[in-house]
């Protein structure tokens, strides 16, 4: 019984971290209609950034959190010029097929440089002990990084001259563009801050677990999932969804083959898009 | 009936014709490598026909056309492994496996539009292959490999790499009658409304739930055979090979290079783009690099020319649109 509220627990603290990927993902659905294929790879990217930065500057992991956010905003950037801008307006289905293209780039670059072998970052934390289970502090730190960087961001949306900007062209963006929002510029840096969300997120996932440089697609179906079970472009939904998978996951591992949690939360994916197409997390007003 | 009307067109002949002059090219001065050239294409020509009959005609991105490809392999290939069948009644089996399966599937996950369709179909993708490598009876994730007595049944193994690529330029001939025969009829014209806009096809009157899961399951059928062929050729099937999303993603570029939602343009850019992949695989600076070529060229199709070969020459030569389909 013990062993369950233990697993629940770090399921919580996992689940804040795929909650701050998925939020990246939703910003950019909400906002302009584009589903972005590349996040899967922009959250390995994130992985693979920790990896290089720490190997070759030696210093905690942890420190790598700017650079990393500030890459990863500027990677988003230029991801929205060279695949996201002549997509905009344009049929949903175009936008998946050049954000696709792109990751198909990145992932065969990735390939040939780093292959398939597993990479790891040591992190050592002393963890918080529970009668006979200990929770490591690399799952702690990452929860709470996770939930500071999401409660930024939520206070970026809300209360910045940008966050505003951005919210209304999610609204309507004939009508931004009529109040005078220079639409083109806050859908780039829209573009990187979900970029940046998806590469930090990778950087804590990159804390937590070893990864390869294809772990993107299982993390993207997972961000998939919770976007469905939030609502589409409801950011902070979006976190407290990432929280019930992580629940989820926690709850199930003990009893089912590790290759199978993906195939659950699939199924989970397809369910939920039927039973509620809204997502479940959605408040009644407007998302964004 | 719908033949019968389909023969009095040009365009039946010049398939015809094309067909023909694949099955023999090879059979002409014996060319072995001219014919193991011409298999891939005649692959690529049938899962991107295939795929064309979602994306082309419905406008439903399949992530996961690969999965009719794999599965249609494995269960060929346990068949002929586990319970010594021969080759054509495997092939058969697989492909009505394949095809049940994905209708089954299909009346689910289409019930999901657009965008969430094409992302529940990379789901697929992952959920199929852990099944295939939890499955027991298709050896997990080392695969099933076949002893080389298989191909006695067919004369030993050289007579019987040449009766596979004629069994697999059928398949390619029967896949794009299929593409031409549902773009002529009724059904087509059904899906192709269904491409131009969901909500006005069903307030017209077309069945759209059943449709979409009819050209789903109707798109699986022949990747399956070609699956089945192409693992049975290279006897031994790994979940890895199986689910490659490499050949997922190069079905959709063909399609895409050649012209989404015509007959003609996918099976030149099958065979345009196998050329290519031919060429890059040899030149050893480009052969780590297959992924992000066809991801640039996608990109740029995408971006600049979405109707693809065939766009281009039917903006050029409005006539041609009579003639080639």
């Amino acid at each position: 019984m013990l062993g369950i509220l233990a697993s629940i627990i770090d399921g919580v603290l996992v689940g804040l971290v795929y909650g701050l990927a998925a939020m990246g993902l939703t910003l950019i659905w909400g906002v302009m209609d584009v589903i972005n294929l590349t996040h899967g790879t922009m959250i390995v990217a994130g992985m693979f950034g920790l990896f290089l930065l720490t190997a070759a500057l030696g210093l905690s992991p942890y420190v790598m959190l700017p650079p990393v956010l500030i890459g990863g905003f500027f990677a988003g950037m230029l991801l929205y010029w060279v695949a996201v801008h002549r997509m905009v307006g344009r049929p949903p289905l175009m936008s998946l097929l050049s954000t696709f293209s792109v990751n198909l780039m990145l992932i065969g670059i990735g390939t040939a440089v780093w292959g398939t072998a597993l990479f790891n970052v040591e992190v050592s934390l002393p963890g918080v002990s529970m009668g006979r289970y200990t929770f490591p502090g690399a799952h702690i730190l990452a929860a709470v990084l996770a939930a500071v960087i999401a409660g930024l961001m939520y206070l970026f949306l809300q209360h910045t001259r940008m966050g505003k900007a951005v919210r209304a062209v999610a609204n309507n963006r004939e009508a931004a563009e009529l109040v005078g929002i220079p639409t083109t510029r806050v859908l780039a840096i829209t573009v990187g801050c979900g970029v940046a969300l998806a590469c930090v997120s990778g950087m804590l996932i990159g804390t937590l677990f070893p990864f390869t440089i294809l772990s993107g697609d299982g993390y993207q179906l997972k961000s998939f999932v919770v976007t469905a079970l939030g609502g589409f472009g409801n950011p902070v939904g979006a976190l407290f969804a990432g929280v019930a998978l992580g629940v989820l996951e926690g709850a199930v591992t003990p009893f089912v083959p590790v290759s199978w949690t993906l195939v659950i939360e699939f199924v989970l994916f397809v369910l939920v898009l039927i039973a509620f197409p809204g997502g479940i997390f959605t408040s009644r007003r407007g998302a964004l | 009936m719908l033949l019968l009307r389909l023969t009095r067109r040009p365009f039946f002949w010049i398939i015809a014709v094309a067909v023909a002059v694949f099955a023999l090219a090879p059979v002409y001065g014996n060319n072995v490598s001219l014919r193991e050239s011409l298999l891939l294409a005649a692959l690529y020509i049938t899962l991107a026909s295939n795929l064309n009959l979602m994306l082309g005609y419905a406008g439903y991105i399949n992530f996961g056309s690969i999965v009719f490809f794999g599965l249609g392999g494995y269960i060929c290939v346990w068949l002929v492994n586990s319970y010594n069948w021969t080759l054509g009644p495997s092939l058969l089996v697989a492909a009505i496996c394949v095809s049940a399966l994905s209708l089954f599937f299909g009346l689910g996950i289409l019930r999901l539009r657009g965008a969430f369709f094409a992302l529940s179909t990379i789901g697929i993708v992952e959920a199929v292959q852990a099944f295939a490598e939890n499955f027991t009876p298709w050896g997990g994730s080392a695969g099933i490999y076949l002893s080389s007595d298989i191909f006695t049944p067919l004369g030993g193994p050289a007579r019987a790499l040449w009766v596979i690529y004629f069994v697999m330029v059928a398949v390619m001939g029967a896949s794009l009658y299929l593409s031409y025969a549902i773009r002529s009829s009724k059904f087509g014209l059904g899906l192709l409304a269904i491409g131009q806009n969901e909500d006005a096809a069903a307030i017209l009157g077309v069945p759209t739930p059943i449709y979409k899961a009819l050209v789903y399951s109707a798109s699986a059928f022949l990747p399956a055979i070609a699956g089945g062929l192409y693992f049975f050729k290279s006897a031994f099937i790994q979940p890895s090979d199986a689910f490659d999303l490499t050949l997922s993603t190069e079905s959709l570029v063909v399609a895409m290079l050649g012209g989404q939602g015509t007959v003609t343009g996918v099976a030149i850019g099958a065979y345009l783009y196998e050329e290519l992949r031919g060429y890059l695989l040899t030149s050893s600076t480009f052969a780590n690099f297959q992924l992000v070529i066809s991801g640039a060229l996608l990109l740029l199709i995408v971006l600049f020319f979405p109707g693809g070969l065939m766009g281009w020459v039917y903006s050029r030569f409005p006539r041609i649109k009579k003639v080639l389909e």
